[in-house]
């Protein structure tokens, strides 16, 4: 290699710059950007929290940081994921207010594109269980449908794409255990202690 | 998940610092953020139809080659600032610029694109060709000259 090609290939720019030049083009493409879909990690008593928004709503809720979520979307969705913040702001806000105790319900709209069949009635179902109370299985199988499907609820609560918001800690065993969650049984029970519903499981 | 095309956020991370010095190199520091705002713009509007399994690296980089055209062109519209009359906030435009970059510059278009694509850029031969619309050895040459010039001009 030459000293000039060595030259060339090492020289070295400001770092800062190339991070300014990042951030401004976020700002740009969150303004007027054909991005479809925005996401950020968000901070909550239950650790990091990835929310993920399209043009339709709220598509994914995921506990932890970005893992191989955005990989998920960018094959189910498209590839045009971008983080930007100020487009999940609305999310970031309503889970604000329920985790310090001053909501009950969220109204962002929900974008169910990475459900289908029974696993979207299931959620479906979920999605209408009030702050506060409890489901079982049988329950949400029925309500979407099929009464002897619970073991196909069961497995559909735990493919939920939008936990928290699509309410499936609020489905317990009918005999009172608490069931399974796939964010760990630890959060099922903050959740439900958060919504007062503990006491009612017989634990 | 196979060899999809990765979410944009990623190709933004792992190719952004690259694009941005290879702008840096071809146009300077002063037009090198709003080529690259033009750039990855046109990567975002184009990403979904993209192949999987696209080089990303050669064609992002075919991008910000076609952007920093355009800006040597501007540029060649509008009228020089005379001598050293001094840019932004009085700051001269290389400042801060690789002394070996600021002489690139000055190197005819097609010997400056070819350089800096081969050796900022980092593509190969085949792929510094394919951005140019050139043949091979087309490019070969203008590499070949444009090292021969700044070597008498360092020398």
């Amino acid at each position: 290699m030459s000293e000039i090609e060595r030259a060339l290939r090492g020289a070295e720019i400001p770092g800062d710059d190339v991070e300014a030049a990042v951030v401004r083009f976020l700002r740009r493409a969150e303004r007027d950007g054909p991005v479809d879909v925005a996401y950020e990690v968000v901070d909550s008593p239950l650790g990091p929290l990835l929310v993920a928004v399209t043009a339709r709503g709220l598509v994914r809720l995921s506990y932890g940081d970005e893992g191989d979520v955005l990989e998920e979307l960018a094959g189910e969705l498209s590839p045009r994921v971008l983080r930007l913040p100020g487009r999940t702001d609305e999310v970031r806000r309503e889970l604000d207010q329920y985790f310090e105790g001053r909501r009950r319900g969220f109204e962002v709209p929900v974008d169910w594109t990475l459900t289908r069949g029974f696993t979207r009635k299931v959620l479906r179902a979920t999605a209408r269980i009030p702050f506060g109370r409890l489901s079982t299985y049988r329950d949400v199988a029925s309500r979407a449908g099929s009464e002897r499907a619970y073991r196909a609820a069961g497995n559909a609560l735990g493919s939920n794409p939008i936990p928290i918001v699509v309410p499936c800690h609020r489905v317990v065993h009918a005999g009172g255990g608490l069931g399974g969650y796939t964010g760990g049984l630890g959060r099922k029970q903050f959740l439900l202690t958060l919504e007062g519903s503990l006491d009612a499981t017989r634990r | 998940m196979g060899v999809g095309t990765p979410p944009f956020q990623r190709f933004l991370e792992e190719h952004g610092p690259d694009v941005y010095r290879f702008l840096v190199a071809s146009v300077g520091r002063h037009d090198a953020d709003d080529c690259f705002q033009e750039t990855f713009m046109a990567a975002l509007r184009a990403y979904p139809r993209l192949r999987p399994g696209s080089n990303l690296r050669a064609w992002v980089m075919t991008i910000a080659h076609r952007k920093a055209m355009d800006t040597h062109r501007s540029r060649r519209r509008r009228p020089e600032p005379v001598g050293s009359v001094p840019d932004r906030a009085g700051r001269p435009e290389d400042d801060g610029d690789p002394g070996v970059w600021r002489r690139v510059r000055n190197l005819p278009p097609r010997q400056r694109q070819a350089v800096v694509l081969r050796f900022v850029g980092d593509l190969p031969y085949q792929e510094v060709a394919r951005a140019m619309g050139t043949t091979d050895a087309a490019a070969r040459q203008n590499v070949r000259l444009a090292l021969r010039r700044l070597r008498e001009e360092m020398a």
